[in-house]
């Protein structure tokens, strides 16, 4: 499987590229003018972002354009660094370890083989129903019946959310949609992009118009202006994107809709979990560490049903 | 070559976030000690040393556990350097003359002094061996180290570790002071080793 080079993806790539130029160029002017020390707290914290912009959108694009291999391999490394982040936050008991040990060193590459190879009728279902169930049979087995409900669930949880979601952005080469044969690395890289892009604008709004917030016990810094405006951003720009999808301009709309209404929905739910683990001990463990699951968050949502409305409404 | 491979492995697999708290690190002897609840925790403070302190620090470590198999052996004296002891002190043997005499005036060490693996849960009261050792080479300093979540990334019991992450905390140094007792120093190591958690 080998990503074709056309002339979408260089308007895609360039569209990135831009971008980022455009940020860091802002990012520069913005720290010579701006005076104060909160307004230049925030100034340095966006500028981190841009930097780190950069070299994730480097290695991303590394990895699309390497074709199959290079996008399978760069999830199911995400996948694997977010389910360790999940786990490390998720009080476990010894009665566990083999069950942790299946997970991450089993199930999770056995879940990208498969949809390396394209068995959609398994890669769908192994998780859900073949992992769900063996994740208590095994626990169960180790004989240790404290929180025993608990325990599993959170297990099954980090495999749902880190590995069986994320696999999903993969996924999306797998799908075969007439007219659009072998050009799917477009539709990830749209995918990635307007999901990032509209975390991106919804901090941008947040932050220049937020007043209400949306979720204080959750999440204190969504307000309505940054969501409001940031999906409604994102859309728009989803929408002018088209051209790189297999979707007529209405209907990239209503996918970018779709998708960065589930991103916001991912983004709460992960903060909600963070939430209640940190008041635990491992809050600090995180520190300095942390930070796939947070930048992943909203693709975690968004991409099962990205994949499957794509599979539904797109392909044979 | 095997050791800096080794080191980079053991933080890979511990995700270990290594953090000097009040502590600058440096290749002067030095005595670590740390909480212990897995068989990782000596190879991961060794890791988390820079290089120049690395090769001069040995760990100590139970002779029974580290003499069997060849592997074993063979990575406890060429790539650790390590202090082998016995648990049990016998008359003709005693542990303090033994990691004394290998500590020389170059080497550091590397203790656990609760003499055996924890839950993890709490760090259990310590062995009277630090305080002899400290009562011997007076002026050695001491430094606390803290490492978490190393008993769930290898359980007593288990061989095939789950990489979690971890974090190795070095605390601020610490020696025996002038007319100190035995039972109070012991105590107050093991709370400068507890007290990291939260640092």
């Amino acid at each position: 499987m080998i990503a074709s080079f056309d002339r979408e993806m260089v308007w895609l790539l360039s569209v990135v590229l831009g971008t980022l130029i455009v940020s860091s160029a802002i990012g520069l002017v913005l720290k010579q003018r701006v005076a104060g020390e909160s307004a230049r707290a925030v100034v340095e914290n966006l500028n981190a972002r841009v930097r780190s912009w950069w070299v994730m959108c480097g290695v991303f694009a590394l990895a699309v354009l390497t074709g199959g291999i290079g996008s399978l391999v760069l999830f199911g490394v995400i996948s694997f660094a977010a389910l360790r982040e999940f786990i490390t936050l998720t009080p476990t008991r010894p009665g566990d370890h083999r069950t942790l040990f299946w997970s991450f060193f089993v199930i999770t590459p056995l879940q990208y083989y498969l949809v390396g190879i394209a068995w959609y009728g398994l890669f769908s279902i192994l998780i859900p129903v073949y992992a769900f169930l063996f994740v208590p049979i095994r626990t169960v087995l180790a004989g240790d019946t404290e929180s025993f409900l608990e325990r599993i669930a959170k297990i099954q949880w980090g495999l749902m959310v880190c590995v069986y979601c994320v696999s999903h952005v993969p996924a999306l080469l797998t799908l075969k949609i007439p007219g659009y044969e072998n050009q799917n690395a477009k539709l990830l890289f749209y995918f990635v992009l307007v999901v990032q892009l509209s975390d991106v604008l919804q901090y941008v709004w947040g932050k220049w118009l937020g007043r209400h917030k949306i979720a204080p016990n959750v999440s204190p810094n969504k307000t309505w202006e940054g969501f409001l405006g940031g999906v409604g951003s994102a859309t728009l720009i989803g929408a002018a994107l088209w051209w790189a999808t297999p979707f007529n301009p209405w209907q990239a709309a209503g996918m970018s809709l779709v998708i960065t209404l589930m991103g916001f929905a991912g983004g709460l739910t992960m903060s909600a979990i963070k939430r209640d683990r940190g008041v635990k001990d491992y809050g600090t463990l995180i520190e300095g560490h942390g930070g796939m699951l947070d930048r992943i968050d909203s693709i975690c949502f968004a991409a099962p049903i990205f994949f499957h409305m794509t599979r539904y409404f797109f392909t044979d | 070559m095997i050791a800096a491979l080794l080191a980079g492995a053991s933080r890979l697999i511990s995700g270990a976030n290594v953090r000097w708290v009040d502590c600058q690190p440096t290749s002067r002897q030095r005595l670590y000690f740390a909480n212990h609840t897995s068989h990782l925790d000596f190879v991961l403070i060794w890791s988390a040393l820079p290089p120049a302190a690395r090769v001069v620090t040995r760990p100590v470590a139970a002779r029974e556990y580290w003499e069997r198999g060849r592997m074993r052996k063979y990575f406890a004296s060429r790539i650790f350097n390590a202090v082998l002891i016995d648990r049990k002190v016998s008359p003709h043997d005693n542990p303090v003359d033994r990691i004394i005499d290998a500590m020389g005036d170059r080497h550091s060490v590397i203790l656990f002094p609760e003499g055996t693996r924890g839950s993890g849960a709490e760090i259990d009261s310590f062995k009277s061996g630090l305080y002899h050792i400290c009562a011997r080479k007076t002026g050695l300093e001491l430094v606390p180290v803290y490492l978490e979540n190393l008993n769930r990334i290898l359980p007593k019991g288990e061989f095939l570790p789950v990489p979690l992450l971890s974090s190795v905390t070095f605390g601020p140094p610490m020696g025996l002071q002038p007319g100190e007792s035995k039972a109070a120093f012991l105590e107050r190591a093991r709370a400068a080793v507890w007290n990291l958690r939260r640092a």
